[in-house]
């Protein structure tokens, strides 16, 4: 059928296809309009600007250095590498606690054992739509170390004393600060919850129904079938959650304005950019930080992506 | 369920093991379904704990010994002049809640509220190691103050005027983009996509110096005209959301329509766009809840201009400022609240199935 309207009317087809191309880049225009004025051209003059010292509050005054921004990022200023640090090790403890939580929920709420599961969906997924400056401020309190609930509920149930003077300082000890933060993020993790439950249920229950036939228990069957066959939404998720970490930068900023509390751990690599860029206006420099949140962050969706071939399963592939 | 069980009594043996595991069955139920409301009220918890506070004085906020639901001392009317009521251990071994009329260092006069008029009652000891008696009292008034305090309306109507143009923009270009993708063919139309959802991994800071020097140079920071104008140029989440529903739409129906002598833009307004329409609901309330919790734009483009802030960063600044008057922080954080919450409520499915599709259909 092809091959027979392709032949019967060849100039025709050369019409259409002028059609097609005519009205398909009318109709995405307003992307590629908008790709080249707010990504691809941002970005390569961000490039440019990383070659300038340059700043926003002397206006005109912008002088070319070369490379010296970036020497002075990735050589003398120890404040940039510390903060990718910083980022590291918050993402080191937020992404497998959220994961986890976000993968148990998951499989709570999806459990053929739970009833009430749209009662308990909507409402494990109600904080995730209150903005998120509201879900600070309400943590902020709650967190609080004297009049907090946290500590007066672990004094009451433990009889430690957490709350006064020497008691849990959630927000200022160095040590528990990215944990507070991993909990507070605990409110916005309503969508992966969502899309891990939607992934499982598109496992097929043949594959339940033929392990369970071989014998397979619980943790086999959630080691070997589901965790597997949610791999892509694993993956997707991750993926997110590695950028989204990289620019992690509201709760710090709500919380104490970006200064760093406690000793300079809550500095993450976006407070410093928003820092370099918006409070001192080095607009050179903090173009090349910029860069380096770009590179790391492109770094790892790289990494994931060639990795993926080996851990994440493509139903339909093979 | 045992007793109609009981006209069947053939297989006994088989009867009495299906009892046993469906009770095994229920247990099971029960046990989880408890479990995962503690978990839940846990979960919930802090929110319980921002009504609450929202509704207290600071008075009761930084007392000792008070209670945790809002409440404030119970106070006795008399003579034009107001006293506090106590619990007070009577010599009899009974708790009376007795009003202070006269604090004295090793003993107090006091009065019974229900009988004032059978005089003083004299009671030995400190009347500060008496428990005060509390009385539920929600103080709704902070809801009120904190609206006013943080001229809570303005930035409503920021926020909205936001949303509301920013969401045209947003559903339109999106929309005309996904139909260009999901309907015609032309070069490096696969390669185009690609780079489409490629922006979604690109982080938003690397592109951010130059067009905000950009904008700077034209006079628009300041303006929210460098937060609304990129929406009209489409997003990849709703480009892709909407051309997989488009994708959906069976071809007949533009075929039809090409054949009675419609263009192409004839054919998106009268046949595509009457079809998606769920598709660009989810769209829209999408890009309202990103509206209402967009940050780091208006923080770095409005800075300086309080008049024009939306909720997000004039919450912030209100919460820097107030810090210390939680009342008024946990109110003004419920109230930023209240409108994102009623719009999940009644919208639930389409957001369900949105982050479904953004997520998991790739």
């Amino acid at each position: 059928m092809k091959s027979a309207r392709t032949g019967a009317v060849r100039g025709r087809g050369s019409s259409q296809r002028r059609f097609e191309l005519k009205w398909g880049l009318i109709f995405i225009s307003p992307w590629v309009l908008g790709f080249f004025i707010f990504f691809l051209v941002p970005m390569v003059s961000s490039l440019g600007f990383s070659l300038f010292d340059f700043n926003l509050s002397a206006v005109g005054a912008h002088k070319f250095i070369g490379l010296e921004n970036w020497k002075r990022a990735v050589l003398k200023d120890t404040e940039v590498p510390l903060a990718v640090l910083k980022t590291f090790a918050f993402a080191g403890i937020s992404l497998p606690i959220s994961f986890l939580f976000a993968l148990t929920l998951a499989l709570v709420l999806n459990s053929s054992l739970l009833r009430g599961k749209s009662f308990f969906r909507a409402l494990f997924y109600l904080p995730a739509m209150i903005p998120f400056v509201g879900t600070v401020m309400i943590w902020y309190g709650v967190l609080n170390q004297h009049a907090g609930w946290i500590n007066q509920i672990i004094e009451s149930v433990t009889g430690f004393k957490a709350t006064g003077s020497n008691g849990i300082q959630w927000l200022q000890s160095v040590n528990l600060v990215y944990l507070s933060f991993t909990w507070i993020g605990l409110w916005g993790i309503g969508n992966m919850v969502m899309t891990f439950i939607a992934g499982l249920q598109k496992v097929p229950t043949e594959l339940y129904e033929a392990a369970t036939v071989d014998g397979a228990g619980w943790g086999t069957r959630l080691t070997r079938i589901t965790l597997p066959m949610i791999t892509p939404i694993i993956f997707y998720n991750l993926i997110l959650a590695i950028i989204g970490t990289m620019q992690f930068f509201l709760v710090p900023y709500v919380i104490n304005r970006g200064d760093g509390t406690p000793a300079g751990m809550t500095n993450f690599i976006m407070v410093y950019f928003y820092r370099q860029s918006f409070n001192y206006f080095n607009m050179g420099y903090g173009a090349v930080i910029a860069w380096i949140i770009f590179i790391i962050a492109m770094l790892f969706t790289v990494v994931l992506f060639t990795t993926q071939k080996r851990w994440v399963y493509y139903m339909g592939e093979k | 369920m045992g007793s109609p069980a009981g006209n069947l009594a053939v297989t006994p043996s088989r009867n009495r093991a299906s009892t046993p595991a469906v009770v095994v069955m229920r247990i099971k139920q029960v046990t989880f379904f408890l479990g995962i409301l503690i978990v839940l009220a846990v979960f919930l918890l802090p929110l319980a704990y921002g009504v609450f506070t929202s509704l207290k004085t600071e008075f009761q906020l930084s007392a000792v010994g008070a209670p945790v639901l809002p409440s404030s001392l119970e106070q006795f009317e008399n003579g034009g002049k107001s006293y506090d009521v106590y619990s007070v251990p009577m010599p009899d071994g009974t708790t009376k809640r007795l009003a202070l009329v006269e604090k004295g260092r090793e003993s107090s006069k006091f009065v019974d509220p229900t009988r004032p008029d059978a005089g003083l009652i004299d009671w030995k000891g400190a009347w500060r190691a008496l428990n005060a008696s509390w009385r539920i009292d929600l103080r709704w008034v902070n809801f009120v103050t904190a609206w006013k305090t943080i001229d809570f309306l303005r930035l409503l109507l920021n926020t909205i005027m936001y949303a509301c143009i920013s969401t045209i923009g947003a559903v339109c270009s999106a929309s005309f983009v996904a139909y260009g993708f999901s309907r015609f063919n032309f070069p490096f139309k696969g390669a185009a996509f690609l780079v489409l959802m490629a922006t979604i991994v690109l982080p938003p800071s690397v592109t951010l110096i130059p067009t905000y020097s950009f904008y700077f140079s034209i006079h628009w920071v300041g303006t929210w005209l460098p937060i609304i104008i990129p929406t009209f140029f489409s997003n990849a989440y709703n480009v892709f959301l909407i051309r997989q529903f488009m994708m959906g739409i069976p071809r007949e129906l533009d075929e039809a329509a090409k054949i009675d002598g419609a263009s192409p833009l004839q054919t998106f307004f009268s046949i595509i766009v009457p079809q998606a329409v769920p598709a660009l609901i989810v769209v829209m309330l999408f890009h309202f809840f990103f509206c209402w919790n967009d940050f780091f734009g208006p923080l770095i483009y409005l800075a300086g201009q309080p008049g024009r802030f939306p909720i997000s960063v004039g919450l912030t600044k209100f919460f820097n400022m107030y810090v210390r008057q939680n009342s008024l922080v946990q109110a003004s954080a419920l109230i930023s609240t209240a409108i994102p919450i009623c719009i999940f409520i009644f919208a639930q499915k389409y957001l369900t199935q949105g982050i479904v599709v953004t997520g998991v259909e790739k």
